[in-house]
């Protein structure tokens, strides 16, 4: 479904049923130069377990148009305007990587809005090295052969797929390979580039969960933790699996974040 | 400035390994052979939510199976696509690749040098059910791009034909479908992935044979239809199979649920559950047994063939040799480009005496067998005119490279030496 947000209007998958403002709503927003689609397990498993969901594509992602947003906190306001624009008083925000800190940054922002908070696959600070920015930068296919390979767990191309039939190193190349020019090299220097105030996250007070693959390459689950321990009452679940845990352990995260949302 | 990033496997590794973890219940090295028709619900939640697609996972093994789904990772992985559908054969790829895309009033655009059976599916059968097929010449673009019309939804061709040898152009090709906004089908069954990636050279989709060098023996039948995960499905109102609300399965929009996926979605949820055309677990098994070989073995092939192709050429009872490596071939330079390991194991050549020549040197050779098959450790011959082609007319074999006297070769695994002695006997006898 769509909604205008900040002038131009805003794609979300609402995992497969119609969207019920009256059910506890859940907004997932996805990581550098991806889209709703990473969420495709989550959204319905919620989706039909009691949720409203909305998978949102950020602007000049998936299908929204818009220009790129340049920093974490100017992601994290247009994701209150989304909130604002479908009518939402509260929702739970889950974020995955770029999207974990966005999710961060909204619910530090705007803690009367955000009812819990999940952030998969994260570090903050969520420093980038200098050759993925600069491959990114140079729209190199190095820059998706870092996002491919980092970005799922070590030795994934020997294992079955949790989803039979699908490379799922090849379903990442794709769907970042799709990505407009820049937005990969924007998405990447926002993530390098944001920093949450320490005293900002102690004060945090809504439920946190932070889930972390045992075998992340991009954010390893040490930094989740550390993380994790800066919040307040957060809880920490680790998955046995890379960083793109909603193909790794499509089941599991879903399993995690139905209990957590939940509890 | 130059960049270098993690890079992914090596192909001959991902042929041995791809798609495959040690077995999570007996921790078996070898691919299980999960010889079940169905798997057990753990509760009822876990039922629902996989009829539903809330979690991926095996229902019934018409839609998905694990020894099926291994071999279908390790050609996604090994043609770099986002995923794979294996099928009972070639030509139900072809079918489902079809069927998935479109409907009646669809057209297709196609190689007229194709394989017989995929010749007779698209001239004979489909324009029943409301498709009907443009031929243009393999080696002629701009032909393609005259045959495009509105309702064409699928361009098709060989990237080696069989049996004429002809080398498509796929970039060339690849480029008029990203102008016309077409999809490009491949069959990449004489290439393999161990000669040429068609998704590296533009190509959208790849089917394949399986039954020929992928498994690489001749004892299964079997297709494998690869997705490389970037057309754009969605960007006009072109293909509502994938853009459009399915009603038969809960209003999905394919392109919407999954934007690199939406065609392998369509074609597991709606082509293989509705028309059933699914590979058994045995079949893959014995495939998964022949692509652990394949690089080495296609190495092989196109080496022996290489050298048998030279000696053809120069024997007095040919009249004239068809393979890209010889360099009168008109696509010598081309097949150079675009698959420098070699293009092909097979190769056609005519014998100068005609039909009854062709009689004489086939029932005298002994090394090679007399099948309609390529693709075999085991070398084979075929005269496509009274065999796999002998519902063209002359017209239409003459449009796919084929005369009377054309015989086909697909050189197998036995030392070249013997294979050009068993020729060299059969020549001699086709003489007389």
């Amino acid at each position: 479904m769509r909604f205008i947000v900040e002038g131009y209007p805003a794609y979300a998958y609402t995992g497969g049923r119609a969207f019920d403002p009256g059910l506890p709503a859940v907004v997932l927003v996805h990581g550098a130069a991806f889209d709703h689609s990473v969420w495709q397990w989550q959204s319905r498993y919620l989706a039909n377990h009691g949720h409203a969901v909305l998978a949102l594509d950020l602007p000049a992602h998936g299908r929204s148009p818009g220009g790129i947003r340049t920093s974490i906190e100017a992601m994290a306001r247009w994701v209150a305007a989304f909130v604002d624009a479908a009518a939402l008083e509260r929702a739970a925000l889950v974020g995955h990587s770029m999207g974990s800190l966005v999710a961060l940054a909204a619910a530090m922002a705007h803690p009367e809005r955000v009812a819990k908070l999940a952030l998969v696959g994260t570090s903050a600070p969520m420093a980038v090295g200098d050759a993925f920015l600069a491959a990114a930068r140079d729209d190199s296919p190095a820059a998706l052969d870092m996002e491919t390979v980092w970005g799922h767990g070590r030795g994934i191309t020997f294992a079955t797929s949790p989803v039979p039939g699908t490379s799922l190193m090849g379903a990442t190349r794709r769907l970042n390979g799709r990505s407009r020019p820049g937005v990969l090299a924007a998405d990447l220097a926002a993530c390098h580039a944001y920093r949450p105030a320490g005293d900002a996250l102690a004060a945090i007070r809504m439920p946190t969960l932070v889930v972390a693959g045992k075998r992340d390459q991009m954010t390893p689950w040490k930094a989740g933790k550390a993380l994790a321990d800066r919040i307040p009452g957060a809880r920490f679940a680790t998955l046995d699996a890379g960083h793109s845990m909603m193909s790794e352990a499509p089941r599991e995260l879903a399993f995690a974040l139905r209990d957590f949302l939940a509890g | 400035m130059a960049h270098s990033g993690p890079k992914p496997p090596h192909p001959d590794t991902l042929a041995v390994h791809a798609g495959q973890s040690a077995d999570p219940a007996t921790g078996a090295r070898a691919v299980p052979i999960y010889q079940t028709a169905s798997f057990v619900f753990p509760d009822t939640d876990t039922a629902a939510a996989l009829f539903n697609m809330e979690t991926p996972g095996h229902v019934y093994s018409r839609l998905s199976n694990p020894t099926v789904s291994v071999l279908e990772e390790r050609m996604a992985a090994l043609e770099d696509g986002v995923g794979a559908i294996a099928t009972a054969s070639g030509q139900a790829a072809l079918h489902l690749a079809i069927a998935t895309l479109m409907g009646q009033g669809g057209h297709v655009v196609a190689s007229a040098s194709l394989y017989g059976g995929s010749h007779n599916l698209l001239s004979y059968t489909l324009p029943r059910f409301g498709i009907s097929t443009t031929f243009v010449p393999a080696r002629d673009p701009e032909a393609w791009r005259r045959a495009i019309r509105p309702e064409t939804r699928l361009l098709f061709g060989e990237s080696v034909g069989n049996p004429s040898v002809d080398v498509l152009d796929i970039p060339a090709l690849a480029r008029i479908a990203e102008e016309r906004r077409v999809p490009l089908l491949v069959d990449a069954t004489v290439t393999t992935p161990a000669l040429g990636r068609p998704f590296e050279m533009g190509a959208h989709l790849v089917a394949h044979s399986a039954t020929k060098f992928l498994s690489g023996h001749g004892i299964v039948i079997g297709g494998v239809l690869v997705d490389g995960g970037r057309f754009d499905w969605a960007a006009d109102d072109r293909f509502p199979t994938l853009a459009q609300p399915y009603e038969g399965f809960h209003g999905m929009v394919f392109a919407e649920e999954s934007p690199t996926s939406a065609f392998l979605l369509r074609a597991r949820r709606e082509g293989l559950r509705d028309f059933g055309a699914c590979m058994a677990p045995m079949t893959a098994f014995h495939i998964l047994q022949g692509l652990e070989t394949l690089p080495l073995r296609m190495a092989r092939h196109v080496e022996s063939t290489a050298r048998i192709a030279r000696f053809l050429a120069g024997h007095e009872a040919v009249a004239r040799v068809h393979h890209p490596d010889v360099e009168s071939h008109p696509d010598h330079a081309l097949a150079r480009r675009l698959y420098p390991r070699g293009a092909s194991a097979i190769l056609s050549f005519e014998l100068a005496g005609g039909r009854e020549a062709g009689r004489r040197f086939i029932e005298a050779l002994t090394l090679f067998s007399h099948l309609a098959n390529i693709g075999d450790a085991k070398s084979l011959v075929i005269h496509p005119a009274t065999t796999t082609h002998f519902r063209m007319d002359d017209a239409a074999l003459a449009a796919a490279g084929i005369t009377p006297g054309t015989v086909r070769l697909s050189i197998g695994l036995e030392h070249p030496d013997d294979l050009v002695e068993d020729l060299s006997r059969a020549l001699r006898a086709a003489r007389k």
